[in-house]
């Protein structure tokens, strides 16, 4: 039939066979049978013309598996290309050969796949990896050799392989959990280099990698609902026994066993965060699935600003993502809850995503949003499209049961509907307003009474059937009305819909229980027509019925018809309006086609759940191959992912130092506005700069016809240096235009010292900058360097998670605070105006059991007397403004010549104020006084270096207090033990060391009461002169802890 | 994953099939058809279908549906995604994506489809490796293929595939150097009928043209970077650099691409450059309908290509405005009034008014059209988004440099 097709593929010319082969190829495409021209097609597997060769493997990819034996004649090309010294070609021909499906040349697969994994090529190791999952759907039997060429190939370490044989991976052996150990962080770090398709895969197996291999971060927030206030990542450590308290909650807390995030876990985090940018919208569904499936509760919000930007996207994507999103919504309303606005719908949406939208608008009602939502639903009601309409109207009413608050306002819009001309909207009504009235019969005896009235004009069976329902179960609260509800209803019964047919029995047996003079014949009637009706259900009701309320004679001692009254008017619970969305949907994973379609898809594999004990994490260490291991089990950072590949670090060196210049003006811009302009143009030469200082942001948006050089400057005062104020033809403004400029060379010399120029403003914060990006690379690669110094009793505080280390390193910094605690006692009360009863009091500087904004004070009574002193307790106190005390328990007895401690809890507000109080014993009473160093006001806080510099910076004015102390050789030693007796402060991690210091110490606190910071820098120089700052938000505190410092170290 | 790709157009005719497993058949898109039967329009159509045996995932662009065909489970957004990006690569390829042109070129469309997927799966997506491995047909080329019988087809495996920057070929050579960047600005709004703002967000993107020789690498830094809190970014930027210092930093693919696209959501304070003023009404048989738009916030900054439209509801049957400036026009089969004001001259606000005739017998409509509102605005980038410098590293040559600013509006309706 083709005989001029197959005449042009005999002869020895190039263009002819090419010519021919494009035919074929439009046959195949338009899907019609070309099979027959496979022996002519098959002789030119060999020809050199490369895109005759690239047709024809494209012929045999569509046909060799129906002529089997005849594609056999190729393979031996195939395997002559497999040797071939061009990639290219080897990786075609690989591809070919393990396209074709024919299950003979399964071996010579194999062969070709060895081969291939091993080439040196990694696009024939891509092809190779690809290859895997064809050879496994032709032969499933082949596993595990299979599975063994995965492994190996898993250990490549190119981007371009990496997710191919994760894909190869999936399809084959997701089972094997165990192969992906050793490659489990290798694969984190590769993460942002893999081309897109290869993240997408990659993620999706971290994710169920990760189920099987971790622990449920969120499983003791499950638990415990107040813990959700606690960080859960942060390993904080709890109070230690011998804080002992008898309070509930502290025990609860000792009884929780702390959850410590795996490193790997969170390693698994953070490197995919990042790909929330990526612009393809798979992969930031991907990430969004594995947040929501692995992250702690609080993190998961940080998915919903990418999804919502999803939004935006292609109406497939849109469609995909709102489905997951409602989802999410269901079960974490939080995280979507301040882009309420982005789901509003919008007259051009189409109808699914409205109502997808509906569901989600629907799902973050609650008490303070439903106003907004409710005048939202408002507007959509009034809209053309019915069917949206409807569903507006049952978003309505699960508001209205959802959230009680509303339900009356809900019904009363309701009904209002009701009047509405549309009968499709007034059907709708009838239906959600069945449901609501359900919860609340009672009150809504007038509703009832206007849906009866109703009944003659609605047509549309559900509605119908719904206000038959309504009044025979509610007859009593209408008595009167509902026997001609039942008249006019049984006048047209033939006619009616089944759905109210039954309906109709079920009235006429209800009133029959409860009103039998009125309706005993109508009753009869009904149950006659039913009889005889032509649908067998109704038949059957009808009978049931029947034989329910009205025995025949020989039955009359019926049993059931005695509780006639109790089966057809129980009481019926309210039907809770639930989202479609609840339930099955919930349990697919989100992002699956399985989620989508809300069934499950062939080859779907179910999440597996967290397991309960954490498996051995050691197992995905590896050998010191590469340098960015961590030791196993450690709680050490983890390490942020490396930019391998083209990203090398010499280079970002370099342009960190070149940008340094802008991104310092940069900041110094977002800090004061507008006016910094002048600071970011560095590169413009003098005679502009006065012209510079009158930029504004108007003039800057201002014409573009002024053609003056200066001007155009102006307009444009970002742009770089000195512009031509040639407006460029295509309304582009010139960014850089040297070129056009004639005075290049004298203006790039003038640009490159006016740089100069202007550096030394912006250079501090240059330099804190770059501080910062050391400060965060040497904490990757050094423990925390945190000392504690000298602990007596090692009590463990609970720290501030900081906002840098919260979301990047927090889950495994560990930094032990110990408090100090100052040996120094005080007295409260001397022996002989005690009466032999002495007491001391000091500061222990251990977290205060009773409140967070109390301050542990540690009193000990001593009894010098010689009988025993009872009853020792707090008599009357006199508390200035704010104070509060915890009292100590009282103390029973205490035997001459012993002493016995207790603590309580003071807090201060802040001042130095000290607290009068008595101290009575059985027989006397003893006015006291506790006063408060000024030092002990304040509670250590771990900090960041970085944070540290943020806070000095705002903290500076009034609120600063600098000086400069002269030490003593004596004292330079033990700087820090002496700041630490007066001070409760903790160490900041400071990586800044210089030579010309001795020593330089950060500290950190925040006082009990307010939680106001408090900074002490010290910056020893060899003079021994010290620079001592003291920033504090209360300036009072400030300069007194500046004062005892200063004098501490002179 | 992706087994089969049928292509059909708005005539339900399947134009054009590729399978990369086992082929199968036609009939499947039975089931398409039959949904597209129960959609309202095309636009309504379920992006996943599921049959006995495979599921469907469709997108529908440029009037033309590509049906997919799937075996097993994966995720829908790869699959939508993927199709998406092949229609792209025809657009790029052919400049649109049309039934035509496919047809035209079903060679070079199915030698493209073949290098895209391996067995269902994404194999070079980069439209720059597709350009090496593929070239794009033009007449030139065409004619000198068939005198001297060269091939469209490289015989060499593009550079970029092996690299770690597959988004750009090598060997890029160009006389003079430049590089454009267009910042473009989508206004999204809702503005109720008292003219109060319901909702507000702007979708920028910065789509760039480079065309620089060598491997140059790029740094973008923005005046107010902080702006850009929900950034998305071509693979090729640096997401570490950004996130310290907020600046683009990326060796650029060659010609045109997207190179970022941002959010500044609802939170922030959106301006509205343009404001409605509208008063539409039935009674009896006939209706009053009356528009006025002005300009606001605009810096100064002329509105173009002012468009205003509104569907009219069923019952409409005629109307007769007069507008102050421009021309319109009524569409009765789609009941669309089309106003087309175009400048906005500064002075006296346009506006439009007249009567809307009715359909006699039935009740007046109770749904008031949505105005939807089409402008643009050049040289302003309405949420005050401003480059400020870019610099070129790597690379010797001083290359011409410009920006471009213009503020549109995306989905901006005003409901009356």
């Amino acid at each position: 039939r083709y005989d001029d097709l197959k005449n042009m593929l005999d002869q020895n010319k190039d263009f002819l066979k090419l010519e021919a082969m494009k035919r074929i190829i439009g046959m195949i495409a338009k899907g019609k049978n070309a099979s027959s021209l496979f022996p002519a097609v098959v002789k030119n597997v060999a020809c050199k013309n490369i895109e005759v060769k690239k047709l024809v493997y494209v012929y045999l990819e569509r046909y060799a598996e129906e002529q089997q034996d005849l594609a056999l004649l190729s393979i031996s090309t195939f395997q002559r290309g497999l040797k071939d010294h061009n990639q290219l070609i080897r990786a075609s021909a690989l591809r070919v050969l393990s396209s074709i499906r024919v299950p003979i040349i399964v071996p010579i697969m194999m062969l070709a796949i060895k081969d291939g994994m091993t080439d040196m090529s990694p696009f024939v190791r891509k092809t190779a990896a690809h290859a895997i999952p064809k050879l496994y759907s032709l032969d499933p039997d082949q596993k595990e050799s299979l599975i063994e060429i995965i492994d190996k190939l898993l250990s490549d370490r190119t981007t371009l392989v990496a997710g191919s044989v994760v894909m190869a991976y999936q399809e084959v052996c997701p089972e094997r959990v165990d192969l992906v150990h050793r490659h489990f962080r290798k694969l984190c770090n590769l993460l942002v280099d893999v081309d897109e398709w290869g993240q997408i895969a990659i993620l999706s197996m971290l994710t169920r990698y990760a189920r099987t291999q971790f622990t449920d971060p969120n499983k003791y927030i499950f638990l415990i609902p107040f813990y959700v206030e606690y960080d859960s990542f942060d390993d904080k450590p709890f109070y230690e026994e011998e804080s002992s308290s008898d309070s509930d909650e502290e025990k609860i807390k000792e009884k929780l066993p702390k959850y410590v995030m795996d490193p790997d876990h969170r390693l698994l985090l953070k490197c995919s965060k990042p790909l929330l940018q990526s612009r393809n919208s798979a992969v930031v569904m991907a990430v969004a699935q594995l947040y929501y499936h692995l992250g702690p509760r609080q993190e998961v919000s940080v998915v919903a600003k990418a999804l919502v930007r999803l939004l935006r996207g292609r109406r497939e994507v849109q469609a995909v993502v709102l489905q997951n999103i409602a989802s999410m919504t269901l079960m974490r309303k939080g995280i979507f809850e301040a882009f309420l606005k982005s789901f509003y719908v919008r007259s051009t949406d189409p109808t699914h995503i409205r109502v997808m939208k509906l569901e989600v608008l629907t799902n973050l009602a609650t008490e303070s949003n439903i106003s907004i939502i409710l005048r939202e639903f408002q507007t959509y009601v009034r809209s053309s499209d019915k069917q949206f309409v409807a569903h507006t109207i049952q978003a309505i009413a699960r508001c209205a049961t959802n959230i009680e608050e509303v339900t009356d306002t809900c019904l009363a819009g309701l009904v209002s509907l009701l009047s509405n001309r549309d009968e499709a909207v007034v059907a709708e009504s009838i239906v959600v307003i069945k449901k609501l009235l359900q919860m609340n019969p009672s009150q809504h005896c007038d509703i009832i009474k206007h849906m009866a009235r109703l009944v003659d004009n609605i047509q549309v069976p559900m509605a119908k059937a719904s206000i038959l329902w309504l009044i025979g179960e509610y007859s009593e609260f209408v008595p009167k009305i509902a026997p001609d509800v039942l008249r006019k209803a049984v006048k047209h019964f033939p006619s009616q819909e089944n759905i109210v047919k039954l309906q109709i029995i079920n009235l006429a047996a209800k009133l029959f229980i409860t009103n039998q003079r009125q309706t005993k014949l109508l009753a009869q009637y009904v149950l006659q027509l039913g009889k005889y009706d032509q649908s067998y259900d109704i038949r059957d009701r009808s009978r049931f019925i029947r034989h329910l309320i009205m025995p025949s004679s020989e039955l009359a001692n019926g049993q059931i018809h005695k509780h006639a009254k109790k089966i057809l008017l129980a009481p019926k619970p309210a039907p809770v309006l639930e989202s479609p969305f609840k339930g099955s949907r919930d349990a697919y994973q989100l992002g699956s086609l399985s989620h989508a379609i809300n069934a499950e898809a062939n080859g779907y594999q179910k999440l597996p759940d967290f397991p309960e004990t954490q498996p051995d994490p050691s197992v995905r260490t590896v050998e010191p191959v590469t340098t960015d291991r961590r030791r196993p089990g450690r709680t050490a950072r983890s390490k942020p992912p490396k930019k391998k590949s083209f990203y090398s670090d010499e280079d970002s060196s370099e342009e960190s130092e070149s940008g340094s210049s802008s991104s310092g003006s940069e900041d110094s811009e977002s800090d004061s506005g507008d006016s910094s302009y002048s600071e970011s143009e560095s590169g413009i030469s003098d005679s502009d700069k006065v012209k510079k200082k009158t930029v504004t942001p108007a003039l800057a948006a201002a014409s573009d016809i002024s053609s003056d050089n200066k001007f155009h400057f102006i307009k444009h005062p970002l742009m770089m240096a000195y512009s031509t104020g040639q407006t460029n033809k295509s309304g582009y403004t010139t960014l850089d235009s040297e070129e056009s400029s004639g005075e290049s060379g004298s203006s790039s010399s003038e640009e490159e010292s006016s740089e100069e120029e202007v550096k030394p403003p912006p250079k501090r914060q240059t330099k804190r900058k770059k501080e910062t990006v050391n400060l965060l690379d040497l904490d990757d690669f050094s423990p925390p360097s945190v000392s504690p110094s000298k602990s007596s009793t090692s009590l463990l505080t609970p720290m501030l998670a900081s906002d840098l280390q919260g979301l990047s390193l927090g889950g495994a910094n560990h930094v032990e605070m110990a408090g100090t605690s100052s040996g120094k006692s005080y007295e409260l009360l001397h022996r002989v105006t005690g009466g032999g009863l002495s007491a001391k009091y000091r500061y222990p500087r251990s977290p205060c059991i009773y409140s967070d904004t109390m301050i542990t004070v540690e009193l000990e009574f001593t009894n010098s007397s010689d009988s025993p002193i009872q009853n020792i307790h707090i008599g009357e106190k006199k508390l200035q403004a704010g104070l509060k005390v915890h009292d100590f328990a009282e103390i029973d007895a205490i035997e001459p010549g012993s002493s016995k401690t207790s603590t309580m809890g003071i807090d201060f507000c802040d001042t130095t104020q000290p607290l009068v109080f008595d101290i009575c014993t059985k027989s006397r009473k003893f006015n006291v006084s506790v006063k408060i160093p000024v030092g002990e006001l304040v509670k250590p806080v771990s900090m960041a270096q970085t944070e540290f510099l943020n806070q000095q910076g705002i903290l500076s004015g009034m609120n600063e207090n600098k000086g400069k102390v002269n030490v003593p050789e004596t004292i330079q030693s033990s700087i820090n033990k002496k700041v630490m007796e007066i001070v409760n402060v903790c160490i900041v991690p400071s990586t800044q060391s210089n030579i010309h210091r001795l020593v330089y110490v950060l500290y950190a606190g925040k006082t009990a009461h307010g939680g106001s910071v408090l900074l002490l820098s010290i910056d020893l120089s060899e003079s021994g002169e010290a620079k001592l700052i003291v920033n504090c938000d209360k300036m009072v505190i400030g300069s007194m802890v500046f004062k005892q410092v200063k004098e501490a170290l002179t | 994953m992706i087994h089969s790709l049928f292509m059909v157009n708005s005539h339900r005719d399947i134009f054009m099939e590729k399978h990369w497993k086992t082929a199968v058949k036609r009939s499947i898109c039975d089931y398409f058809f039959n949904a597209l039967e129960k959609a309202s329009s095309p636009e309504d159509i379920p992006p996943v279908i599921s049959t006995p045996h495979h599921y469907l995932i469709t997108v529908y662009r440029d009037r033309l549906y590509f049906v997919s065909v799937i075996g097993k489970e994966v995720q829908p957004l790869f699959v939508i995604e993927f199709l998406h990006r092949i229609m792209d690569t025809f657009v790029e390829y052919f400049n649109e994506c049309s039934e035509r042109v496919i047809k035209e070129n079903y060679v070079v469309v199915y030698e493209l489809l073949e290098e895209m997927l391996d067995n269902g799966f994404p194999l070079a997506t980069e439209s720059n490796v597709l350009k090496e491995l593929i070239k794009p047909p033009n007449i030139l080329r065409t004619v000198v293929n068939t005198v001297t019988g060269q091939s469209n087809v490289a015989d060499h495996l593009p550079t970029g595939q092996l690299s770690n920057i597959p988004w750009r070929r090598s060997g890029v050579k160009y006389a003079s150097n430049e590089a454009y960047f267009d910042v473009t600005e989508e206004v999204d709004a809702i503005i109720d009928r008292s003219g109060s703002t319901v909702f507000a967000e702007i979708h920028g993107s910065i789509d760039a043209c480079v065309k620089l020789t060598g491997m140059p690498d790029l740094t973008l830094s923005f005046v107010n970077p902080r702006m850009l809190d929900d950034v998305s970014f071509h693979p090729c930027v640096r997401f570490k650099r950004w996130e310290n210092e907020k600046v683009l930093s990326f060796v650029p693919p060659d010609g045109n691409f997207t190179l970022c696209s941002y959010h500044i959501g609802s939170q922030g304070m959106v301006s509205i450059p343009i404001y409605v003023k509208h008063n539409v009404h039935y009674a009896g048989s006939g209706g009053k309908f009356e528009v006025t738009v002005g300009s606001r916030h605009t810096m100064g900054k002329i509105i173009e290509d002012l468009r205003i439209s509104a569907v009219m509801p069923k019952q409409v049957t005629n109307v007769n405005l007069l507008p102050s400036q421009g021309e319109y026009s009524f569409k009765p089969v789609e009941k669309e009034v089309v106003w087309d004001v175009g400048r906005m001259a500064p002075g006296k606000p346009p506006s439009i008014k007249g009567i809307l005739s009715l359909q006699a017998g039935v009740p007046a409509p109770e749904e008031k059209p949505t105005v939807t509102v089409h402008f643009k605005i050049q040289q302003l980038a309405i949420s005050g988004l401003r480059v400020n410098r870019l610099d070129m590293y790597s690379e010797k040559y001083k290359p011409f440099k410009g920006v471009k600013y213009i503020t549109k509006a995306g989905k901006f309706q005003v409901r009356t």
